[in-house]
């Protein structure tokens, strides 16, 4: 993998899923890596609304391709406070621009100190090679 | 218990230099995709596709009884061959319900090919070894035969451009002898993509041969490799059945909408008397195709509910069709709701997204001329 497939500056789950510390809310999205196992994006829904609170590691929504169907979980507990409406018509926009154009939702943690916690680049390129094999 | 060894085709290298994603398909390591599979699924709408389906069963029976044993195990009427011809259908049970579907060869009067679905090969070996033991000779020849298809527009002249113009002159489900790049093969003209195009049997160790010779000579005109996933879209469009998903040994031809492989007259085989029985009466359900309405994507196992969401029937098959541009599916409805036009629930995942009944297949090739 290399660096632009993970972003030093975004923190990461095991899931697949990356986190955007640093801004006002933090953007949540699927990184590189899941979107190379998932192919063809075809199908993006998100089951929360502006408003909402999600807990960590609940579902937030889905994401299927031709194959395919994966879950999509919150990184961290807190508000829903952005959603982005564009992937309901372009659910390529992830194959196109996973770390930018696709972010999903962006939280209000309830605890930024979670943010902090969740895998820094270096953990999880050692979790995505342990994955691969 | 332990998993059972994978087994690998003779062409798992040349997957594996192709960049192919390889996983456990009917016991075999099968290449699930290598560009991605819209990618390849409108390779082989517009140019070509090249596929290894090596892990299919082939079955060959030969001699006096060999073409009674062939018909009395299978519901089309065999006798109506001619030598050189094949027909699409299925193998039953007593009860009348789906064995496996098949291709039966027919190369001569005393000399028959019957290809099996891979995940069947055991079960459909024991079943024509059984019919055959005093009758006729038996060889289960799939551990020797390969399996390549070669499916799209510009198939033929993929062929043509190793030196096999004269295939272009096979008809429909005919097939004969020919020697591809140097390998002496038989090629028939028939699919599993709604396509034009050949399937082409060759020795087991000779298949790179003919796989490098026609990827090569077809790279320039728009061939590519095809994995297992765009197959399953392929036949998706153009509604063919995938045994284990539409049809299985819980449904019978004729509610799966095979009943043009049913040759109810055509004297006694295994099955036949309960198939004419259900024949006498109107069918409780029936395998339709659809559309997506809402937002979703239609999955195999996913419930279907009427409008008052009363749990009706399953989706045996479902996924987005690339070329068609719609989320399609196929699945058992109650007759009465199987009509064109009828609107449907399809639960996916807790979600009822709404379904509407369409005519099948989903997608038909342009005539051939009609550009």
């Amino acid at each position: 993998m290399s660096e632009s497939q993970v972003p030093s500056d975004l923190r990461y789950t095991k899931d697949h899923e990356w986190a955007r510390p640093g801004g006002a809310d933090v953007p949540i999205g699927v990184t590189a890596f899941a979107v190379e196992q998932l192919g063809d994006v075809t199908l993006v829904s998100l089951d929360v609304k502006v408003g909402d609170t999600v807990a960590a590691g609940k579902t937030f929504g889905t994401i299927e391709s031709v194959k395919t169907l994966s879950d999509l979980f919150a990184p961290v507990a807190g508000k829903v406070v952005r959603i982005n409406d564009a992937l309901a018509t372009k659910p390529e926009l992830v194959n196109e621009d996973c770390y930018g154009k696709a972010w999903m939702i962006a939280i209000a943690p309830s605890d930024p100190k979670e943010v902090a916690a969740l895998m820094d680049a270096s953990t999880y390129r050692d979790h995505i090679k342990a994955a691969a094999h | 218990m332990t998993e059972p060894e994978l087994r690998r085709t003779s062409l798992y290298p040349e997957h594996v230099a192709h960049g192919a994603r390889i996983v456990a398909f009917a016991g075999w390591e099968m290449p699930i995709q290598y560009t991605g599979i819209v990618d390849e699924h409108q390779a082989v709408r517009s140019a070509a596709g090249i596929f290894d389906v090596s892990h299919m069963g082939e079955l060959r029976l030969r001699g006096q009884y060999s073409s009674h044993v062939v018909d009395y195990l299978v519901t089309g009427d065999v006798k109506k061959l001619g030598d050189g011809q094949a027909l699409y259908t299925c193998a039953c049970n007593e009860r009348g319900t789906i064995l496996d579907d098949l291709i039966v060869y027919r190369r001569a009067q005393e000399d028959w090919l019957v290809v099996c679905n891979g995940a069947n090969r055991t079960k459909m070996s024991a079943h024509f070894s059984h019919a055959a033991e005093n009758h006729c000779d038996y060889e289960d020849e799939s551990d020797k035969t390969a399996l390549i298809a070669l499916q799209g527009p510009k198939a033929f002249e993929v062929l043509s451009a190793i030196g096999n113009a004269d295939l272009a002159s096979l008809k429909s489900f005919h097939f004969r002898d020919a020697v591809l790049a140097g390998v002496h093969t038989t090629t028939a003209r028939t699919g599993y993509t709604g396509e034009d195009g050949v399937e082409v049997f060759c020795p087991w160790a000779d298949a790179p041969m003919v796989w490098r010779a026609l990827l090569a000579a077809g790279a320039p005109l728009g061939l590519k490799p095809v994995g297992l996933g765009a197959r399953d879209t392929l036949r998706l469009e153009a509604r063919l059945s995938l045994y284990g998903n539409d049809i299985d040994e819980t449904t019978h031809p004729l509610e799966a909408g095979l009943g043009w492989i049913v040759a109810l007259q055509k004297g006694d085989f295994v099955g036949g008397a309960a198939l004419r029985q259900i024949a006498q009466g109107p069918l409780p359900r029936k395998l339709v195709g659809f559309e997506m309405v809402g937002r979703g994507i239609a999955r195999h196992g996913y419930l279907l509910r009427d409008a008052s969401s009363r749990e009706v029937g399953v989706c045996t098959s479902g996924s987005p069709g690339p070329t068609v541009g719609k989320n399609i599916g196929l699945g058992y409805l109650p007759a009465e709701l199987s009509e064109v036009g009828t609107h449907f629930l399809v639960d996916c995942r807790g979600k009822n997204i709404e379904a509407v009944v369409v005519k099948t297949p989903f997608y038909k090739r342009p005539k051939a001329g009609a550009k």
